[in-house]
């Protein structure tokens, strides 16, 4: 019982120092991506290649005043930044990185916590993090701020229809709600993925999640509720300091969490494509070796001077972590962590790549676009799935 | 363990309740509304009841209490004003309900004595596997008309808030 | 005394519907009064959990599934009329909705 509390505590730490150091960098990854699909280096002279930028960016926020307007609901303005973080921190608890592992003799789960409900958690939560928005909008008491905030619940309400039925179909093929059981289900290698196993392959449902999550996440080219140039910045105009930064970061927050629940639901979760015996567990240390060598290509025929120095180093850095991924003793946690992550950031480099292509829907697209055509296309899916499953089972 | 976390939630619940009633501005009783319904929706994990928790949280604070503070805000209604209400209520109302919840409670101790206790995970047949179990065999038909209940929702909301044909 | 008795639960049902019963008696806002009939909705599901619990049967959780399911109707419905009747009167306070009296 004592162990049991020492487990939890420590991979509660661990897990929150890892989300939150992620989510001051995905900022940074975000910049760097956007500014390359623009052709320009992005964060540069912070750091080597602008890696210290966010420490920069949080040491900026939190010096900066922090202005409570004299016109606000003070009580709701208040608590609306600290209830969207919450809300966005709280579903990674049940969400699992990888399967038991043993450490200095103790079995446990890369897992905070395994609910038979975790999809129910992680959607109950995800349905409570509107409110942050919502009461941002109104207690800000500023016209545009309310309009942001009304945008963005009436966005929420319409997309949760489509994303609750997407993410039903393939709980009909997995027959199960508990996040792991559900990933121990897609086990063997691509084929069995949700979004590729059959009777019925899940490709419609993951799209469609996909686009809702989008539109859950408040993203290009769903951004209404704070589009700048018609609302100012929508619901945290009058949000300054670290206040506005919770904002920020309840945004990236809720990003990964629909990036994992999407790579848990569809993608097979820390399942590798094919099976280890057929040499999957080298692809990292190739992958990584690559990225040595590229580094250290570069390196010598730097674009920039700084570049001189700074790739190098990030080569041999690369080339240990190869190595590091040929070692017996930690690939049996490591390799699962690996395809978890690349999964998750593959997504999550998707979410970039939309922001950096696509404009912004119109108001009366947006809503027409969730109604008439995602929620018939999830509800056609739906039935189509129960059908078969039935039909095979 | 148990009853620290139902007096905790207990407590709670009632506070917000009694703000629901008090504020005088809408909003704040939604607010307060929606920690009733999350404390609540502890004490149905408490008693067990892990789907309808999981639906007290996704259905009422998640869609209909969303539904709620979107009026409100899209009304932009202001606090509520004060005005001359009947003698009879000022007089009987309050001694009323606390009779009504006087009452309540003595059926109560009547009925259950201190013998019957609650503890977490006394009852374990509150998982979707047991509810969706009985809704599609004992409860088929109530079901399938809750959805045409549905049905007939959607077409009024959509006749009475629809723009006035021209 | 770790085990919570089964009539605290039930105590707690009663005081949070009269709560409900008050807020729909006193205050005057159409939407609190509203909010105030979900308030006693709640009160009952708790008591369908509660008798669920005692009875160890998932009888109570379906009653109560069913009891969300007319609460969400229900708010569709009364939601669409109230935004109607804020639209035709400009007001939200029920006394002032009383064409039906003269």
């Amino acid at each position: 019982m004592d162990s049991f509390i020492v487990i939890s505590l420590i991979k509660t730490v661990v897990v929150f120092a890892v989300l939150l150091t992620t989510l001051a960098y995905l900022q940074w990854v975000e910049r760097k991506v956007i500014a390359h699909i623009q052709v320009r280096p992005g964060p540069y002279r912070v750091g080597p290649h602008g890696l210290l930028q966010p420490v920069a960016d949080i040491l900026k926020l939190i010096t900066k005043e922090d202005l409570v307007p004299p016109y606000v609901n003070r009580p709701l303005y208040l608590l609306a930044p600290f209830l969207a973080m919450t809300m966005a921190l709280l579903s990674i608890s049940v969400i699992p990185f990888g399967p038991q592992i043993q450490v200095a003799g103790y079995r446990t789960y890369m897992q905070l916590t395994d609910l038979n409900i975790g999809v129910l958690f992680v959607l109950a939560v995800s349905s409570m993090g509107v409110y942050g928005i919502a009461l941002a909008g109104w207690s800000s008491n500023n016209k545009y701020a309310l309009l942001g905030g009304l945008r963005s619940s009436a966005q929420m309400i319409s997309y949760e229809l489509p994303l609750s039925l997407a993410i039903a179909a393939p709980l009909l093929v997995s027959n199960t709600l508990s996040l792991r059981e559900l990933v121990e289900r897609q086990a063997g290698g691509i084929w069995h993925w949700n979004v590729l196993h059959g009777p019925f392959p899940q490709i419609v449902s993951f799209v469609v999640f996909v686009i809702a999550g989008f539109a859950e996440t408040n993203r290009v080219p769903f951004d209404l509720p704070e589009a700048e140039n018609e609302l100012v910045a929508g619901f945290h105009t009058e949000y300054s300091s670290m206040k506005f930064a919770s904002f920020f970061m309840a945004e990236y927050a809720n990003m990964i969490t629909v990036s994992c629940m999407a790579t848990l639901l569809f993608l097979g979760g820390w399942v590798a494509p094919w099976p280890a015996a057929y040499g999957s567990s080298l692809v990292p240390p190739v992958i990584f070796a690559g990225a040595a060598l590229m580094a250290l290509y570069h390196g010598i025929h730097p674009a920039r001077r700084r570049d001189r120095y700074s790739l190098p180093v990030f080569g041999v850095v690369f080339l240990i972590v190869a190595a590091v991924f040929l070692l017996p003793m930690v690939q049996s946690w490591l390799l699962p962590l690996f395809w978890f992550c690349s999964k998750t950031g593959a997504l999550l480099f998707m979410f970039m790549w939309i922001r950096g292509t696509l404009p912004r829907f119109r108001y009366d697209q947006l809503m027409g676009f969730a109604w008439k055509f995602l929620f018939p296309v999830a509800v056609v899916n739906l039935l189509v799935t129960a059908f078969l499953v039935a039909w095979f089972s | 363990m148990d009853v620290i976390l139902f007096l905790v939630f207990a407590i709670i619940a009632v506070v917000c309740a009694i703000n629901v009633v008090v504020q005088t501005h809408p909003i704040s009783s939604a607010i307060s509304l929606i920690g009733v319904m999350g404390s609540l929706a502890v004490l149905y994990l408490l008693l067990g009841a892990e789907f309808i928790a999981a639906a007290q949280v996704i259905v009422y604070a998640g869609a209909i209490m969303v539904l709620f503070v979107f009026v409100i805000m899209l009304l932009n209604a202001g606090a509520e004003t004060r005005k001359g209400r009947s003698f009879m209520v000022q007089l009987l109302g309050v001694p009323l309900l606390i009779g009504l919840l006087g009452l309540l409670a003595y059926f109560v101790q009547r009925l259950y004595l201190p013998g019957v206790t609650v503890h977490f995970g006394g009852f374990r047949g509150g998982t979707p596997l047991d509810i969706g179990r009985a809704l599609f065999t004992t409860y088929l038909l109530p079901f399938e008309v809750t959805s045409i209940l549905i049905l007939i929702a959607i077409l009024g909301a959509i006749v009475l808030a629809r723009k006035e044909m021209d | 005394m770790t085990e919570v008795p089964i009539s605290w639960f039930l105590t707690l049902s009663a005081v949070l519907f009269v709560l409900g019963v008050a807020g729909f008696l006193f205050r005057r806002n159409i939407i609190t009064v509203f909010m105030s009939i979900e308030l006693m909705l709640n009160a009952v599901n708790l008591t369908f959990i509660t008798f669920s619990y005692q009875l160890k049967r998932v009888n109570g959780h379906l009653f109560a599934f069913f009891v969300m399911v007319v609460a969400a109707a229900e708010a569709a419905v009364g939601l669409a009329i109230i935004l109607t009747i804020f639209k035709n009167r400009g007001t939200l306070n029920i006394d002032d909705v009383d064409s039906m009296k003269n």
